[in-house]
């Protein structure tokens, strides 16, 4: 049991930095193809050469970032099958369709038509090159589409049933997968999230250019696509990220009890603007929290629309509390009878199997109904306790406020910046200034890594939300094996990002010492 | 033939016609073998440049093997690569390395310098081709693996697919797939300098130089691939028949000879792969050789795929437990999945022919020095 814990772990941290690393270059591989293809376009439309180099400056930053996620997403997808094996077969049925598809449809569309943006200048038409780099960037983000379909899946599974006689999940449904509200908000929330991250990106790198005073022109101009794209990405983002918010309620309240350090809920709950939680070791569910500064009514106006409707908590999702709009206190299942009614399923799928291998069709049926029956539960009888589906708050907690805090500074800075390119561009000039822009950097990565880690760890200890534990999913590796593959890719991961960084801050001083609005070909 | 039967043989069809793809695209692979060879440094940087236009191809292709074979065939996608672990970590660590080096190796501040992304290029190349040609070789010679589905019900021990400890290291070791894996490589090599020669223009000594490889790297290709058939045709497997699983002797040999028509395209694809290896390394003005070459290596790949799957054959054979030898009826997605997925899959000749299609822009005339001089992405 020991191995097998250490197993899940390593397993898990492979998962998470293949995963980190991969959402490291593709919201800049996704939004800074919209920036790209924007400044192509205002080049094919006016014929001002300038912008054809402005273009071609950012389009070498953005193949420099481009083999960097390619390179990691080869790995995330081959994991399913070499670290949850279990997981592969489980919902392999209804996973795998997402990843057949995000392949044949965005990711040739990305190869075919990213080797025309990068060598077709003087091969092809102006117009078919505008159309190859438009394509590129709906090929990135079709390839975001249907990883988000898949994940979302994971986190609301439908359109699906199980089947005993396979031991496993199959489609029902193809639409209701592809078209899950939950996945909708998803992916729209993750590519408008990219906007803002490559928008900022934009800024920071022109910020560089301003405070070292070369290439002031391109500089600005490319603040201004920068600010308008990363404007446009953080409203949307937002209001996506309500959407979310609204669906997590719905189908994983104890993330959402989780991301609030919310233990009891009530009617009118409020919203914990800024807080500090308690160490777990002396956190109690009455007081978790060493201060926060809450909003009244915050988080029931945030999720219904107003401010009667109660938000459970933690302590009551386990003991299946909840409270109606007369104010009664509805008892309805506990984590504790989930477990029973999931330990319920696995029995009547164990008498399945024995009725089958004896042949007992009679059995088998009456054995099937059960199953479906209690299947909904299925992955809580491999919960130990209650306790176990219970994510880690804290960092759900944190990586939550991490990122709406930073999302709120990134809209400000959005909407300075415009009104400065447009009225008054000359203070863009200003040394601080400068350097918010370089420093905003870290900040939208930092912004952006916290929102992965809400939705995968505050998900947690489900790989499949009701049906699968992340114990349950994993392969048959040896967990020293695993360990050894995880540092391995550490190593490479780590090397390869260092290596694009540097090569980034390469080419950014090279190429602005000459005049970037000149194109050499 | 029931309908979810021929839903799984149209998806592993489609598989074995993706397959064929990646071998075709290999050639990406073979040229970055020979980036160490005697050149100069003018013709390294032609046949990098040349190589790395079309390095995403194979890689894209690799992930969409995978994907399809995940949606389709899930049941291997769980055994094969949870079970051989070091064997697909070793293959994808050599992809991963190959996806950043083309970009990185020439800019400045790549912090490693071009050799070792040269160096990275080198690794991909030899274990990219050998390992794959092992992963296919399993196809036939199997592994030590049990499938059991009801682990799943046991909270301390759920894993269905367990493997033997050494988890893809023995299948590393099999000579009879390394034979194969090595064929794949010595292909690969035959395919890129027949690439080269048809990509790459104006430098006569490369190509003179590219002719004599098609034919050394041909003629080693040839002898290890008639070994690795020799093999495969005296091996024996296992065949689904009345619910259960039975050992047959020379069971690809049974299916060739019973699917004439497999036996038929084999035959078509070997004379193609030589006409284009013999025409390109005597007709010294004939630069046609990469698409008969590409055609014939590709057809053969489907007839082995074909006969590793068709007619109840196990596909991934156990080597210690017969009835856990994965079919295309026990390992496949319902009828459900199968048929959403075959109603996407009209896209292909779609999304093939807009491939074609740039690919015949961007290649409307050979890579030369002189383009390479005007062109501001260079690798």
């Amino acid at each position: 049991m020991n191995d097998l814990i250490g197993l899940v772990d390593w397993s898990r941290a492979q998962f998470a930095l293949t995963a980190m690393y991969h959402w490291l270059f593709v919201p800049l591989t996704i939004g800074l193809s919209v920036i790209v293809a924007i400044m192509e376009t205002i080049y094919v439309r006016t014929g001002n050469p300038r912008w054809k180099g402005i273009t071609k400056f950012w389009m070498t930053l953005f193949g420099i970032n481009f083999a960097c996620g390619v390179a990691t997403g080869l790995i995330l997808e081959f994991e399913f099958g070499t670290n949850w094996s279990n997981y592969s077969w489980f919902v392999g049925d209804i996973f795998g369709a997402p990843l057949a598809i995000e392949g044949l449809l965005a990711f040739f569309m990305e190869a075919t038509f990213v080797a025309v943006m990068f060598f077709g200048w003087n091969k092809v038409s102006r117009g078919f090159h505008l159309a190859s780099t438009w394509l590129t960037a709906l090929g990135v983000s079709l390839s975001a589409l249907w990883i988000l379909v898949a994940n979302a899946w994971m986190q609301y599974p439908t359109g699906m049933e199980f089947d005993p006689a396979q031991m496993r999940n199959v489609m029902t449904d193809f639409f209701a997968v592809a078209l899950s509200p939950v996945a909708i908000n998803k992916f729209f929330h993750a590519v408008f999230s990219a906007w803002t991250l490559a928008g900022v990106f934009v800024i920071g790198v022109s910020s560089w250019l301003l405070w070292r005073r070369r290439n002031i022109a391109a500089a600005k101009s490319s603040m201004t696509i920068g600010s308008i794209v990363g404007l446009a990405g953080i409203l949307l983002t937002l209001w996506t990220g309500h959407g979310s918010a609204v669906q997590v309620a719905r189908v994983q309240p104890m993330k959402l009890a989780a991301m609030e350090g919310l233990y009891h809920g009530s009617v009118g709950q409020d919203l914990v603007g800024f807080g500090i939680l308690k160490p777990e070791s002396s956190r109690t569910a009455e007081e978790p929290m060493l201060f926060s500064v809450d909003i009244p009514y915050g988080l029931s106006y945030l999720i219904y629309g107003n401010g009667d409707n109660f938000v459970p908590g933690i302590n009551d999702l386990i003991d299946g509390i909840s409270i109606n709009a007369a104010g009664d206190t509805i008892h309805g299942l506990s984590y504790a009878d989930k477990i029973l009614i999931g330990k319920q399923a696995q029995d009547a799928l164990r008498r399945y199997a024995d009725a089958r291998n004896a042949g007992d069709e009679a059995a088998m049926a009456a054995a099937a109904a059960d199953v479906k029956e209690h299947f909904p539960y299925f992955g809580y009888g491999y919960l130990p306790s209650p306790e176990a589906a219970v994510p880690n708050v804290s960092m759900t907690f944190y990586a939550f406020r991490i990122m709406v805090i930073a999302g709120g500074y990134l809209l400000a800075l959005f909407v300075v910046l415009i009104f400065l390119c447009r009225r008054k561009p000359e203070v863009l000039e200003h040394p601080w200034l400068c350097w918010v822009g370089m420093l905003s950097i870290v900040i939208v990565w930092v912004c952006s890594q916290a929102g992965w880690v809400l939705a995968e760890v505050g998900r947690q200890p489900w790989v499949i939300q009701d049906l699968m534990p992340t114990t349950a999913a994993i392969s048959g590796v040896p967990a020293g094996s695993v360990k050894l593959t995880f540092w391995i890719f550490a190593a490479v991961f780590t090397g390869l990002l260092i290596a694009e960084i540097s090569i980034m801050l390469r080419y950014i001083a090279t190429a602005s010492k000459g005049d970037i609005e000149t194109p050499k070909h | 033939m029931e309908k979810l039967e021929l839903l799984q043989a149209y998806w592993w069809l489609l598989i074995a016609v993706l397959g064929a793809a990646l071998v075709f695209l290999l050639f990406v692979q073979g040229g970055q073998s020979m980036l160490y060879c005697r050149a100069t440094k003018e013709q390294r940087q032609l046949m990098v440049n040349s190589l790395g236009r079309k390095w995403e191809f194979t890689f894209t292709t690799l992930v969409v093997f995978g994907g399809a074979f995940f949606a389709s065939f899930p049941l291997f996608y769980s055994t094969s690569f949870g079970g051989a672990y070091w064997l697909w970590m070793l293959i994808l660590l050599s992809f991963v390395l190959q996806a950043v080096s083309y970009e990185f190796r020439r800019k400045r501040g790549n912090i490693y310098g071009t050799r070792i992304y040269d160096g990275f290029l080198m690794f991909n190349s030899l274990f990219g081709c050998v390992l794959l040609g092992v992963a296919v070789g399993m196809f036939f010679f199997g592994g030590a693996f049990t499938v059991t589905k009801t682990n799943i019900l046991d909270a301390s021990a759920p894993v269905i697919s367990q493997w033997a400890p050494t988890h893809g290291l023995e299948a590393i070791f099999c000579w009879k797939n390394l034979l194969l894996g090595f064929a794949v490589f010595f292909l690969a090599r035959t395919m890129a300098a027949l690439y080269f020669i048809n990509n790459i223009g104006g430098d006569a000594e490369l190509t003179a130089r590219m002719r004599r490889k098609v034919l050394v790297n041909g003629l080693i290709f040839a002898v290890l691939f008639v070994a690795f058939l020799v093999v495969l045709l005296l091996a024996g497997g296992y065949r689904h028949f009345e619910g259960q699983l039975i050992a047959e002797d020379y069971i690809y040999l049974h299916n060739l000879l019973g699917m004439w028509w497999l036996a038929a395209i084999l035959l078509v694809g070997v004379v193609a792969v030589l006409y284009g290896i013999f025409r390109a390394a005597f007709d010294s003005k004939w630069r046609a050789g990469i698409w008969y070459a590409g055609f014939g290596a590709a057809a053969v790949v489907v007839v082995l795929f074909c006969i590793a799957g068709y007619g109840g054959t196990a596909y991934l054979p156990s080597t210690v437990d017969a009835a856990s030898s994965l079919t295309l009826a026990n390992s496949s997605s319902s009828e459900f999945t199968l048929t959403a997925m075959s109603w996407v899959s009209i896209l292909v000749p779609f999304v093939l022919a807009y491939i074609w299609y740039v690919w015949s822009k961007m290649n409307a005339s050979p890579l030369t020095e002189k383009e390479l001089e005007g062109e501001s992405h260079q690798y």
